[in-house]
């Protein structure tokens, strides 16, 4: 198991917590904690729809994981990276047509029901394949879902479904909801997606609009002893300055995905009483990414491309935007995803004389301004540091000649710009690598993407030898052969640069000394909190 | 009452132009309820995005959703909110307290103590005592009230202590009647003062210088001349008097009450009206900020309408010359 190299603190909690794994036997001595409690977490958003098996996303995982639980979680040592969750075990098929799940016994929902293999036939056939906005994807083959026994479900595919991707997406994918609550229903606007019922060690008990969610013990857990807090409270503190100062004054005791910005870490980080952690979104990898316009005549020079790559301070991004909570990217797999990233690609290192020569090269001589030539530049607005990005992007084109004229828009104004007008020359995006290339990385490069699709392809690239990897790629069974398919991937896309990736970042949790058993799995600010608790 | 008829008539079509400004304006902005949604959830594809087309009814024609929209505003039905899934009235009605509150109490503030500290500084007009007021005034409107917001909090909240920090009340303290009064008003404190204090320089100024200028009137020469008090010449003649601009600026100053809660409310984390039109914006869903802007439009009518009837109570001669026209 190896750690990503986030920033030297990361580096150094991470080989902490390899000593503590290997001086305990046990992992559970580590998630013991007092019990009781109610800890408060700041919230930033209070998402609509709130039900995580047809809205896979962080905004929606972060309460409901809590309360609807997936088939396997991610793990720092888990096998293949993965922990049990509703699912005990997996394997598949050599053919790559069917999954055999083994599911827990003596799980009952929320509100007493029995669980079985009837609730994840109904979630991955009704809910998953058709609706969940990831699901779509990884489950697009699914033919049908056989339960010979309530503990048993056996997914069948009716094209050869590589495994590893299933793997690597359950823990995203697969939150099973209640049958017996949805049968029948029209599922998109079931009551049941705000107010959630699932098996998870917290139930939803309440929901004041612009206030807090508030998640209480669920007693009958089959996680027994867990969960070790009585009560989670979410806190909506939707100005960015709030989280930190509420840290302060003790109301709230947590802060997760950078709640709190970078900026006022340092400070907040000698504040006693008071830990910043970077671990724990290890699995939630965002990437830096510069999009580019291909059907602009200049962009679609690869000289042009490389240019603009070489002129990119990456480790001044880091340092200076980032703070030092990132790392600078080499390809479009992210370094902490081990199982598939390839170090053996080509490098752009930072100089503006390489720049100017490939600029020269391309035939784009500077005019009597100095200025080569000008392009449309839109940073998505998400992040700060995608807009502080897009700054100083701005900046350094400059340097080499090019004449970058930034385009500031709001979220849904951006979304139309890029992904649906193509309105842009060149844009700052900040995908998420999640766990698997197939599932929304390959897609950032591959051809034939309707326009619409945001996070996707529409900068009009076509590579008919990447598109070939890329739906190879997609039924190979065998995950050797398949892993060594995304490893020449990563190479081509570094070659061609159809995207260049700049940089990569997980966020950062805030919170008082109190919080015990925190940020102990890789996508922890979105799994189910069972052995967190609050020492008094 | 004709004067209430009249008024309440005049403001139909104001109404109207606003719900169609608002609706072309929304319009305009680039980027749907859908591009707005599909960008906060990571993105969908395109089968995903034509149904989310579908049920929130933008596959239709601009035209068809603004008489949809205007037919069954006539029902008085405010409509769907895509961007929360509720009824824009159910959404409203649970904000609009809050802000009632905030906006309420925030106008109390700066009307009373700028009123009364506009008393102070015009009874002597140029005195030490003025010009300090005035200066100290001024130092205040020119904050902006985000950065007194904060100020305020980092003081009195984080450093100090004594005050919440964010919220309108204790967070599922299960508190109730008396008790739970009291905790909404300590929350409120640091909002209002951050709102009130901001909008309290205009109130003393309009009423320093309108004293000023009653000071050089007859009746006060001649109130003088009978030999009453210093203090009976400012309170029961000058400040009377002087009080009918104040009430123009009161009325005046609902509307821009109401756009400074918007950035309040998102620094102490109230759910109101100003948060809630921003959300709104942010996640293009038209029926919700087309509900807002009614309602506050609705709010300000209210409000000028009653500071109209206050001013014939003040003033005689105006509601007369209004009714007899």
């Amino acid at each position: 198991m190896s750690f990503p190299s986030f920033s030297r603190r990361t580096l150094i909690q991470g080989s902490a917590l390899l000593l503590a794994s290997t001086a305990l036997t046990s992992r559970t001595i580590a998630a013991d904690g007092p019990k009781g409690g109610r800890l408060i977490v700041a919230a930033d958003s209070e998402p609509k729809n709130l039900n995580p098996a047809i809205v896979a996303s962080n905004g929606v995982f972060f309460i409901a994981s809590k309360v609807i639980e997936p088939l396997a979680e991610a793990s720092f040592d888990g096998e293949n990276g993965l922990a049990p969750r509703l699912a005990t075990s997996w394997t598949g098929s050599d053919d790559g047509l069917s999954v055999t799940f083994k599911l827990r016994e003596g799980v009952t929902w929320h509100d007493g029901k029995p669980f079985t293999s009837a609730d994840v036939a109904f979630s991955a056939l009704s809910v998953w394949k058709p609706l969940q906005n990831l699901g779509r994807l990884v489950f697009a083959n699914l033919t049908s879902v056989d339960t010979p026994d309530a503990t048993t479900a056996i997914f069948r595919f009716s094209k050869p479904t590589p495994f590893q991707l299933i793997r690597n997406a359950l823990p995203v994918v697969t939150s099973v909801i209640p049958k017996h609550l949805y049968e029948g229903t029209d599922i998109a606007a079931n009551p049941a997606n705000t107010k959630l019922v699932g098996t998870g060690p917290f139930k939803l008990a309440e929901h004041k609009a612009g206030e807090y969610y508030r998640l209480t013990r669920n007693a009958d857990y089959w996680g027994k002893p867990q969960p070790n807090l009585d009560e989670i409270l979410f806190r909506v503190l939707p100005d960015r300055a709030a989280a930190g100062s509420a840290l302060e004054a003790e109301e709230i005791h947590l802060a997760a995905f950078s709640a709190v910005p970078l900026a006022d870490l340092d400070r907040i980080s000698k504040v006693p009483g008071i830990k910043v952690i970077s671990k724990g979104y290890e699995a939630l990898t965002y990437q830096l990414v510069v999009e580019i316009n291909h059907r602009r005549k200049e962009l679609s020079d690869v000289k042009v491309r490389q240019a603009i790559a070489h002129a990119i301070d990456k480790k001044f991004v880091v340092d200076t935007i980032f703070l030092g909570y990132a790392a600078a990217s080499t390809g479009p797999v992210p370094k902490n995803a081990p199982e598939f990233y390839n170090k053996d690609v080509p490098t752009y290192d930072f100089s503006v004389e390489k720049a100017n020569a490939l600029l020269d090269e391309a035939g784009y001589k500077r005019g009597t301004d100095g200025t080569r030539f000008a392009l449309k530049l839109l940073p998505a607005p998400y992040f700060n540091e995608t807009k502080q990005f897009g700054d100083y992007l701005r900046q350094a084109l400059a340097v080499v000649g090019i004449d970058a004229q930034l385009v500031n828009n709001d979220a849904a104004a951006h979304q139309k710009a890029v992904y649906t007008d193509h309105a842009f020359d060149l844009a700052i995006a900040p995908p998420v690598f999640r766990g698997d290339p197939a599932i929304s990385t390959t897609i950032l490069v591959q051809s034939g993407i309707p326009a619409g699709v945001g996070f996707s392809n529409q900068g009009g690239y076509v590579n008919a030898a990447l598109d070939g990897i890329i739906s190879k790629a997609a039924e190979t069974v065998d995950t050797k052969a398949r892993t060594e398919l995304y490893n020449d991937f990563q190479k081509l896309v570094v070659e061609d640069l159809p995207l260049i990736n700049v940089a990569e970042w997980g966020f950062i949790t805030v919170a008082r000394d109190s919080v015990a058993n925190i940020s102990d799995n890789p996508r922890w600010a979105v799994s189910n909190w069972a052995d967190t608790a609050l020492k008094s | 009452m004709t004067l209430l008829w009249r008024r309440l008539l005049s403001s139909i079509p104001v109404l109207l132009i606003v719900v169609a400004f608002t609706f072309f304006l929304l319009e305009s902005a680039s980027g749907d309820a859908v591009d707005a949604y599909l960008g906060s959830i990571g993105g969908g594809d395109a089968v995903l995005a034509q149904s989310l087309k579908v049920a929130y009814g933008l596959d239709q024609s601009t035209g068809s959703r603004l008489w949809l929209y205007a037919r069954s505003l006539a029902s008085l039905d405010l409509g769907w909110s895509v961007a929360f899934d509720r009824p824009v009235r159910e959404i409203i009605l649970e904000r609009l307290p809050n802000t009632f509150l905030l906006m309420g109490s925030a106008t109390a503030l700066s009307f009373g103590l700028g009123s009364a500290l506009g008393v102070v500084a015009g009874a002597r007009p140029g005195s030490v005592r003025d010009k300090s007021l005035s200066i100290g005034s001024l130092v205040l409107y020119a904050m902006p009230s985000f950065w007194l917001g904060l100020v305020l909090s980092v003081i009195f909240s984080v450093q100090l202590r004594w005050l919440p920090i964010a919220g309108i009340e204790t967070i599922a303290s299960g508190k109730q009647g008396f008790e739970r009064a009291l905790d909404i008003a300590r929350h409120l404190v640091l909002p209002v003062g951050a709102l009130g204090f901001i909008y309290l320089a205009l109130f003393l100024r309009v009423m320093r210088a309108s004293m000023a200028e009653v000071w050089r009137l007859d009746f006060v020469l001649f109130a003088r001349s009978k030999g009453l008090s210093r203090s009976r010449i400012v309170l029961r003649h000058v400040a009377r008097n002087a009080l009918l601009p104040l009430v123009t600026t009161l009325g005046l100053q609902a509307a821009a009450m109401l756009g400074g809660s918007v950035v309040i409310e998102s620094v102490f984390a109230i759910p109101g009206f100003g948060r809630l039109a921003q959300e709104a914006v942010a996640g293009r869903d038209a029926p919700l900020l087309m509900g807002i802007i009614l309602n506050s439009a609705v709010l300000v009518i209210v409000v000028n309408l009653l500071i109209d009837l206050v001013y014939a109570l003040l003033d005689p001669r105006i509601g007369s010359s209004e009714t007899g026209a």
